[in-house]
């Protein structure tokens, strides 16, 4: 991919191809004279489990409309599975899988439907479509369930099916905004393991939480303040670093210094 | 101490699902009182019976000695309720909600401003925005502020702090601290198993049920089987070695580490931990790291969640 520069290798990881999977380059964006996203740069690479960490306001989702193609940045470039976003939103949209909490499935389509609806959208096959249905039921146990509406499978069900929908054109990367808000510890810690399946094969995940126990469990995380992202690394080096016990610890420290009314 | 709110034998269903299922507790007079489990658990269920919104099944709830279908309309002028999603008018500015609330309950934001203003004065700044503009964090503090206006008797919480970050998290349970400081009753609900750590008494609730009612510090001393935490390696393919080990009861991602549960209840712990240590270095993996720990909340409620029968059919 026309992206990659001087890859890392990432220890423990199989089957991640080479190059960044995304890169960023002092990407900025304004609204008139706020700016929401004040030239951010970081590196993700191919099979990466990256935690995308910032107090409310802080501009993450901002970052996030820019890297699937949602919105113009003010300055600065980055590409997304090789792809430029400013000129090549099409090719970055068919590379990319997104889920976010609330608006990823259709309740009053059944789960077949809802698979066969994203399958179509992302231009599968009907050959593809039903073996990727088939597999999909299987591994999220939701065979006998595969008739039902949407709207009648608890929480963690709908969530860990958002996340294989958002896979079933085997994205290169797939971007997950708060998957797990208000789900059971122990659905929350099954989907981790479906995000830990998924970056084994490959995948790289971007991944967003409310949750700083989930922060741990990424590669690597950047918290975002005001804008700016004011850490970035390992959780255990970030932890090292700044003498701290947890991300919690972290991001309180480094959120809170933020100014009043921006980050409120 | 006189109790705020008593609950006996409360159960409420909707069509055939069992939203709360033979629930009882107390809470006493200027406890803070935390109701902790995941979405889909009862918890606005119960809050909407407590509140007079719902009427139970069966079993009766009385709040601050009233009963709550019989005596509503005294009950509703004396609560705080805070709604989960915040429930505020979008359209109207942060000033014009907290008018709003304080005139639907008789009174002005002058009479109530002493109570609501160590909340309210972070957000007045901003008095004349819309509230469709303010952040999570803002809406939660001028939702809390128009709960507080009317200076009620007992604060009604669901889930004040789902979708906003960890700082305003954490600065929304010191102000509950300091309500509590004054005498007020707080019943508040959460996902977040970490927040029950701030409360006097925790109910971890699933699936309609009561699983555990503690103190906090009091709930891990009941776990009742050896628990280790192991870390080192790569954490996905250390986790899969584990559940393989022949008496693993349950293993979880925790943190930056791993919890493994040890199904032999007689076990020592410490002993239990060299034989993982030795388990996985035979399977390959070096410089891992186990020991014996305490289990905390959230180990509880995965082991009581595990142990109670599942709410919806078979588990995924």
């Amino acid at each position: 991919m026309s992206a990659a520069t001087g890859r890392v290798g990432v220890p423990g990881k199989t089957g991640a191809a080479d190059g960044f999977a995304i890169d960023a380059r002092d990407l900025t964006r304004r609204f008139g004279s706020f700016v929401a996203v004040d030239h951010i740069t970081f590196d993700i690479r191919a099979g990466e489990v990256f935690g995308f960490l910032g107090a409310n306001g802080a501009g993450k989702t901002t970052a996030i409309k820019m890297l699937v193609g949602l919105l113009a940045p003010s300055e600065g470039a980055a590409h997304v599975a090789g792809f430029d976003i400013r000129t090549q939103r099409d090719q970055i949209r068919r590379n990319i899988g997104y889920m976010s909490q609330r608006f990823s499935l259709y309740a009053d389509l059944t789960v077949r439907e809802n698979i066969r609806l994203y399958g179509g959208i992302y231009g599968l096959t009907p050959g593809q479509i039903a073996e990727r249905t088939t597999t999909m039921l299987d591994t999220l146990g939701l065979s006998s369930n595969a008739d039902d509406l949407v709207a009648r499978l608890p929480l963690g069900w709908k969530q860990k099916l958002a996340f294989s929908v958002a896979l079933v054109h085997k994205p290169r990367i797939v971007f997950l905004d708060e998957p797990t808000s208000g789900v059971d510890p122990i659905t929350r810690r099954q989907f981790w393991e479906l995000i830990y399946a998924a970056a084994a094969r490959g995948t790289t995940v971007f991944v967003t939480t409310h949750y700083m126990d989930e922060a741990e469990y990424c590669d690597r995380i950047s918290i975002m303040v005001d804008g700016k992202i004011a850490a970035l690394g390992t959780p255990a080096e970030l932890k090292e670093k700044l003498g701290a016990d947890s991300v919690d610890d972290i991001f309180v420290r480094l959120a809170r210094g933020a100014p009043k009314g921006a980050a409120a | 101490m006189s109790n705020t709110v008593e609950v006996r034998s409360l159960s409420k269903s909707f069509a055939s699902v069992k939203a709360l299922d033979d629930i009882s507790f107390v809470v006493a007079e200027g406890e803070l009182f935390g109701l902790v489990g995941p979405d889909g658990a009862g918890k606005t269920t119960l809050f909407r019976i407590l509140t007079t919104l719902l009427v139970p099944n069966k079993g009766t709830a009385t709040v601050l000695g009233l009963d709550v279908v019989k005596d509503l309309w005294e009950i509703r002028s004396r609560v705080g309720y805070m709604p989960g999603g915040f429930a505020l008018y979008p359209d109207l500015s942060v000033a014009e909600n907290l008018e709003f609330f304080a005139a639907v309950f008789g009174t002005t934001v002058e009479q109530g401003y002493e109570l609501i203003a160590p909340i309210y004065k972070q957000i007045e700044p901003f008095r004349d925005r819309r509230v469709d503009a303010l952040s999570g964090g803002m809406k939660q503090k001028l939702a809390l502020s128009c709960a507080l206006v009317h200076r009620p008797d007992i604060l009604l919480l669901d889930e004040p702090t789902t979708g906003v970050d960890a700082v305003s998290r954490r600065e929304f349970w010191d102000q509950l601290g300091h309500l509590k400081a004054s005498g007020l009753t707080i019943v508040v609900s959460t996902p977040y198993m970490d927040e029950a750590l701030r409360c006097d008494r925790v109910a971890l609730i699933h699936g309609g049920k009561i699983l555990e009612i503690d103190p906090p510090d009091s709930i891990g001393t009941r776990y009742g089987l050896p628990l280790i935490a192991v870390r080192g390696g790569n954490r996905f393919e250390l986790l899969h070695t584990l559940r393989e080990f022949p008496h693993a009861h349950a293993v979880y991602l925790f943190g930056d580490e791993l919890h493994y549960t040890d199904r032999r209840a007689d076990a020592a712990p410490e002993t239990v931990a060299n034989e993982v240590r030795e388990y996985v270095a035979g399977r390959g993996h070096k410089d891992v790291e186990a020991h014996a720990i305490a289990a905390g909340i959230e180990d509880s409620f995965m082991e009581l969640m595990g142990s109670a029968p599942a709410p919806t059919a078979t588990a995924a």
